[in-house]
């Protein structure tokens, strides 16, 4: 049975995280983990003539790292899961126009990471493609103006706040070969408790990912404990903690193995409010870090968990509450390709 | 959906969590910074009626211009949202901060074009800050008129 309880996917057909491409803006380079991702640009521009186009070059060149990593070209994808967080998923549509691989858009906010490598998985599992390469992008230019002032605008942010990464990721999916497996996934349903500031899309986002992460361990029948490291998102400073704290409620204790990518991916001293957030956030963090990790042996079995505030701005004025979602992927090592 | 007491709940449980806004170091910061840039203001206008041949009352125009265009200038040159996001209100509330406003929102819309970008969301921000200005003016003008002629 492909399905465990109500929202848990395991696979049943190895599938394989083949390869996967980053590119990272400046901030992101000169963080902790500047050295793991494959194109970094030292000027928000990514020498483009506007934010969106910054974007999309950022999401064009993951895809393309992705792709000479795995020694393939467009034509060798069956179909291209793809998203971010603009309008109509604009930067997805338009690298997709540019590649020509059959195209999916994908959107959920910043948890579109794992909800397209999870989606991907499920279609290489089921047979309905040989090879898929899921997609993200996020901007913080981009993002700031989508979803909040002008990017020179002097409105002061509180300590709640996070800042967008800058950045695209993106992995190939399929039944060949690699170091790297696709075990499961959990589908996350839509919570809101309630938020409705969004600049605490921590507090915001923590409800979901604890819920996510307590289906995954009851449909799984698993403990905490299995898992090298669960890592969230963009919980960031806010959120992490009130994740944990309603784990524990529900009698999972994650303090000794979770991470958030929010945290991960900015040194403490950068400028960024909470930490990271991002479609980017968690897809540059798992296809440059994490994934590096688990090839290198330090990790075995990794459950990431990318939480996505499905903020709209025309929404938060009309004083509707923040919806939000989480969606998880269990990436495995496997030894000797098992 | 979660109930109205689902929410509360939560607002209850997450609050010791969240980081209280330092109220009393931004209201000190937004002082400071505020009470600078009319200094600086005060200097401008100095400085108009010293070498040139303006009044106390004649000097106002020049000197609100030329804030706006430092404000604009250090929008331009990625300063001024530093310095909002230290001093807050302080550099919101004077003419500095309505020159941010609509700077900002030209360079964002800049991509879109010189009508429907820059022209069109220019005062995406400040057209709030133009339209209670107007109305007020109007009610307090009301207001004096009444006094002046009427009682």
């Amino acid at each position: 049975m492909n399905l465990l309880g109500r929202q848990t996917w395991k696979f049943q057909n190895n599938v394989y995280l083949n390869a996967a491409g980053t590119a990272v803006g400046p901030m992101e380079s000169e963080g902790p983990l500047g050295s793991y991702f494959d194109k970094t640009y030292n000027s928000l521009h990514c020498g483009q003539k506007n934010w969106e186009l910054a974007e999309r070059q950022l999401m064009e060149d993951a895809i393309d790292a992705c792709l000479q990593k795995a020694k393939m070209q467009p034509e060798d994808i069956n179909f291209l899961l793809a998203g971010d967080l603009l309008n109509q998923i604009v930067s997805a549509n338009y690298t997709a126009r540019g590649n020509g691989i059959p195209f999916l858009g994908v959107f959920g906010a910043c948890s579109t990471s794992m909800e397209s490598l999870a989606l991907g998985a499920a279609l290489v599992d089921g047979g309905y493609a040989n090879r898929v390469i899921a997609a993200v992008s996020s901007h913080n230019a981009t993002a700031e103006r989508q979803f909040r002032y002008p990017t020179e605008y002097g409105g002061q942010k509180p300590d709640t706040a996070t800042f967008t990464v800058t950045g695209a990721g993106a992995a190939l999916v399929s039944k060949e070969i690699s170091d790297i497996k696709i075990t499961s996934a959990t589908v996350g349903k839509v919570v809101d408790l309630g938020i409705k500031d969004p600049f605490d899309m921590g507090s915001a986002m923590a409800p979901a990912a604890a819920d996510t992460i307590a289906a995954h361990f009851k449909e799984m029948n698993v403990q905490p404990e299995e898992y090298d490291l669960i890592a969230t998102g963009d919980l960031s400073g806010v959120g992490a903690p009130i994740m944990k704290m309603l784990l524990k409620e529900q009698g999972y204790d994650v303090s000794d193995n979770h991470r958030d990518c929010g945290l991960m991916i900015y040194r403490p001293d950068q400028q960024v409010f909470a930490g990271g957030s991002g479609c980017a956030c968690s897809a540059v963090v798992t296809y440059g870090y994490i994934l590096d990790e688990i090839r290198k042996g330090n990790l075995k079995k990794v459950l990431m968990v990318a939480t996505g505030a499905l903020l709209n701005p025309v929404m938060v004025q009309q004083k509707e509450t923040i919806p939000t979602v989480a969606h998880g992927v269990v990436l495995e090592r496997a030894e000797g390709g098992q | 959906m979660a109930t109205k007491e689902e929410q509360q709940a939560y607002a209850k449980k997450i609050k010791p969590i969240q980081p209280k806004p330092p109220y009393v170091l931004n209201c000190v910061k937004a002082f400071l910074v505020g009470g600078l840039i009319c200094l600086i203001g005060q200097a401008i206008q100095k400085f108009y009626m010293t070498y040139f041949n303006f009044s106390e009352e004649t000097a106002g125009n020049p000197t609100v211009a030329t804030l706006i265009l430092i404000a604009a200038l250090l929008t331009g040159l990625g300063v001024y949202d530093k310095i909002g996001q230290f001093a807050g209100a302080g550099s919101v509330v004077p003419v500095t901060g309505f020159s941010n406003a609509v700077t900002s929102a030209a360079l964002e819309h800049k991509s879109e074009g010189l009508v429907l970008g820059v022209a069109t969301n220019l005062f995406k921000l400040a057209g709030a800050v133009i339209v209670f200005g107007a109305v007020a003016a109007y009610i307090f003008g009301m207001i004096r008129y009444i006094f002046q002629h009427v009682i």
